[in-house]
C-alpha cells in the first residue's frame, strides 16, 4: 500500500482543499456552531465520524452496485439516502448506548443529515475514482479539516466575545470577515503538495 | 392485459416519440461530467426497470435496517414528557430557568423537586395541566407582571446631552451612562420592547414602555434586558407602584425630572397600612402589606406614584348598615357620614374608592369598591332589573 499517497490525501483534504476555507462548503453549520468551543469540538467529532462511515458505505454501494449496473447517474440521490440513513441509525444507537454523548452531540446529528460537506465526500470519492482505503482516508482528512476550521473559528470567536466590537460588526459580520481572513491564510497551503 | 404490461407499452410508445425527436438533434458526446461517461444511445426501458429496482432495493434495505435499529435500540421515554411539552407555552423564553420548553418538560417529569408552576407564559392553566400529568401538587402562583419604575418620559425629564448613537438603551448607556439627567431613569430607546417575546410592550409617544397587562406573562426578558434596571416583576394585584427608581436626594431629582420621588415622606405618613418605607432617598411599597387603597397616589406632591387601577368605583352603603359609625372613623377623606344607629351615606363625589371601609364594616354592608365581591346580590338584582 502506498502510505505516502494516503498521507498526501489527508493533508490535501484537510489543509490544501479545506472544505470550509477553499471549497466553501458547509458554511451554515460552520457559522452556526463555532460560537462556543465546547459545541465546536462536539460537532467536529460527530462530523468526522459520520464522514468516514458514510465514505465507506457509499463506496461499497457505488463500486459493487452502481458501477456494474451503469447506475452512476443516481449517485447524488443514493448518497443522500445513505447519509440520512446512517445519521438516523447512529442517532438511535447513540441514544441507547451513550445517553451522555447523545445529549452532547444529538442536536448536531439532525443538522448533519442533509449537510453539503457530508454529501461532498462520497461524491468526490466516486468522481476521483479512489479505492476503498483512499476513500476512508479522504473522509478522515475532510473531517479533520472541518474540525480544524471549526476549532480555529471557535477559539477566535470566544476571544472576540470579550473585545469591544463596533455595533455594525457585532456577531455575524465580524465572523464573515474573520472567515475570509482565515481562508486567505489557508491559500498559503496551496503549493504544499503537488499530487 | 395487466397493469404492468400496459405501463410498459405506454413507456415504449412515449420512448419511440422521444427517440424520433432526439434522432434529429445530435446528442452531446461529452460534457456529462462528474465521472459519468457519455453514451450514444441508452436502452431506456431496461434502464428504468433497473433504476426502479435498485432505488427500491436500497430504500428497502435502509428502511429495514433503520426499523431494526429503532426496535433493538429503543429507549424507554416517559410518555409524560411529550404530554407536558404539549401543554407548555412553547415560547422558549427561558423564564423557567431551563434551556427550552423540552428541557423543562423533561426536568419536571423526571425530577420530583422541580415545581410545576415555572412556565410563566403558560400561567395557572399550564401549571394545573402539568400538575395533572406529573401527579404533583400545583401551588397557586400569584399572577405577576413587569412594572416600570420610572415616569420620566421625554416631556417630564431633561437630558444632559444629545445622544446620536445607535438607538438602543444598551448602546446609549455606554455614552456616560446615558443622556438622561436622572442617572436612574428609563432611557426610552425601547430595548425592552424589542426584547419582549410576547409583543406586550410598546413605546409610548413619551418614550416610555407601556406594558399590556393582558399580554405580559412576567417572563422577565425585559427585566434582564434593561441596562438601567428600571423594570421589575411585581404581583399583578399590586396596582399601586411608586414609579421612580432614583436614589438621588430630592433637589437632585427635581433638577432632572418633574415626576420623580423626592423622598419627602408624605406617602409614608399617609399609608394606613405602614406599607411604605423610605430607603436610600426612595420610597418603596411593600407589596405584601399594600392594600392598594390609593391614598398615597393622591398625596404624592410630585405625582410619582402610579395607580394602575383603571377606575375606582365609589363605595355605597346598603340597608344592612346598623349605624355603627366605623366607616366614618376609618374613611381617610371623610366621605362617609351619618348619625349613630341610622343608615350612613357615602358622598360619591368625595369617595376615592380606597375600599378601606368595605373591609372594616362589621356588617359587610358597604359595596361598590374594587374590594367588594364582584357579584354582590344587590348588584345582580339591579343588573337583572335593567
Amino acid at each position: 500500500m502506498d502510505y505516502v499517497k494516503l498521507f498526501e490525501l489527508v493533508v490535501a483534504a484537510s489543509l490544501i482543499n479545506n472544505f470550509v476555507f477553499t471549497r466553501f462548503l458547509g458554511l451554515c453549520i460552520f457559522f452556526g456552531v463555532s460560537k462556543k468551543m465546547e459545541t465546536a469540538v462536539g460537532m467536529s467529532i460527530t462530523f468526522t465520524m459520520v464522514m468516514v462511515v458514510s465514505a465507506a458505505v457509499s463506496w461499497i454501494i457505488y463500486e459493487y452496485l452502481m458501477v456494474p449496473y451503469d447506475l452512476t447517474f443516481l449517485k447524488i440521490i443514493i448518497f443522500i439516502g445513505v447519509v440520512a440513513a446512517l445519521v438516523q441509525a447512529s442517532d438511535t444507537v447513540m441514544r441507547k448506548i451513550s445517553p451522555v454523548l447523545y445529549y452532547k452531540l444529538g442536536v448536531y446529528l439532525a443538522l448533519i443529515a442533509t449537510n453539503c460537506i457530508i454529501i461532498a465526500v462520497p461524491l468526490i470519492n466516486s468522481g476521483e475514482g479512489y479505492s476503498f482505503i483512499e476513500s476512508l482516508f479522504f473522509g478522515l482528512g475532510s473531517g479533520l479539516g472541518f474540525s480544524l476550521a471549526l476549532i480555529i473559528m471557535a477559539s477566535i470567536r470566544e476571544k472576540l466575545e470579550l473585545a469591544n466590537v463596533p455595533a455594525p460588526f457585532q456577531g455575524m459580520p465580524l465572523a464573515f470577515v474573520t472567515t475570509g481572513l482565515i481562508a486567505l491564510a489557508f491559500t498559503g497551503f496551496a503549493g504544499l503538495i503537488t499530487l | 392485459m395487466d397493469a404492468y404490461h400496459l405501463l410498459s407499452e405506454i413507456v415504449e410508445v412515449v420512448w419511440a416519440v422521444v427517440a424520433q425527436i432526439t434522432n434529429v438533434i445530435p446528442l452531446p458526446s461529452m460534457g456529462v461530467g462528474g465521472g459519468i461517461e457519455a453514451k450514444e444511445t441508452v436502452d431506456f426501458l431496461p434502464l428504468v426497470k433497473l433504476t426502479a429496482a435498485f432505488v427500491a432495493g436500497v430504500a428497502g434495505i435502509f428502511g429495514l435496517g433503520l426499523a431494526i435499529t429503532a426496535k433493538k435500540f429503543a429507549v424507554e421515554m416517559d410518555p409524560r414528557i411529550e404530554h407536558v411539552k404539549e401543554v407548555l407555552a412553547n415560547a422558549h423564553c427561558g423564564a423557567c430557568g431551563y434551556a427550552g420548553c423540552s428541557s423543562y418538560a423533561e426536568a419536571v417529569v423526571m425530577d420530583p423537586e422541580v415545581p410545576v408552576n415555572l412556565c410563566a407564559p403558560g400561567g395557572d392553566k399550564c401549571a394545573d395541566a402539568v400538575a395533572r400529568i406529573t401527579g404533583k401538587v400545583a401551588e397557586k402562583t400569584e399572577p405577576r407582571i413587569a412594572r416600570l419604575f420610572c415616569q420620566g418620559g421625554a416631556a417630564e425629564s431633561t437630558r444632559r446631552f444629545k445622544y446620536e448613537g445607535v438607538m438602543d438603551c444598551r448602546a446609549a448607556i455606554i455614552a456616560a451612562g446615558g443622556d438622561k439627567t436622572c442617572l436612574f431613569g428609563c432611557l426610552g430607546y425601547g430595548s425592552c420592547a424589542r426584547a419582549c417575546p410576547f409583543s406586550a410592550m410598546t413605546m409610548s409617544d413619551d418614550n416610555l414602555p407601556v406594558i399590556d397587562p393582558e399580554r405580559c406573562t412576567a417572563c422577565g426578558k425585559c427585566v434582564s434586558t434593561c441596562p438601567k434596571m428600571v423594570l421589575e416583576l411585581g404581583p399583578m394585584a399590586s396596582q399601586v407602584v411608586i414609579s421612580c427608581h432614583s436614589k438621588d436626594k430630592g433637589p437632585v431629582v427635581r433638577k432632572g425630572c418633574n415626576v420623580g420621588c423626592i423622598s419627602c415622606g408624605t406617602c409614608v405618613k399617609t399609608c394606613p397600612y405602614e406599607a411604605i418605607t423610605l430607603e436610600n432617598n426612595l420610597a418603596r411599597i411593600d407589596f405584601a402589606k399594600c392594600q392598594v387603597c390609593g391614598l398615597c397616589v393622591r398625596k404624592c406632591p410630585t405625582l410619582a406614584i402610579r395607580d394602575y387601577m383603571p377606575e375606582r368605583e365609589a363605595a355605597y352603603i346598603t340597608d344592612k348598615c346598623n349605624g355603627c359609625t366605623i366607616c366614618q372613623k376609618v374613611c381617610p377623606v371623610n366621605a362617609a357620614s351619618g348619625e349613630i344607629k341610622k343608615k350612613h351615606n357615602v358622598d360619591a363625589a368625595r369617595c376615592i374608592g380606597c375600599g378601606i371601609c368595605v373591609v372594616k364594616c362589621p356588617k359587610k354592608a358597604i359595596i361598590g369598591t374594587f374590594r367588594a365581591p364582584r357579584k354582590s346580590p344587590v348588584h345582580a338584582e339591579t343588573v337583572g332589573a335593567a
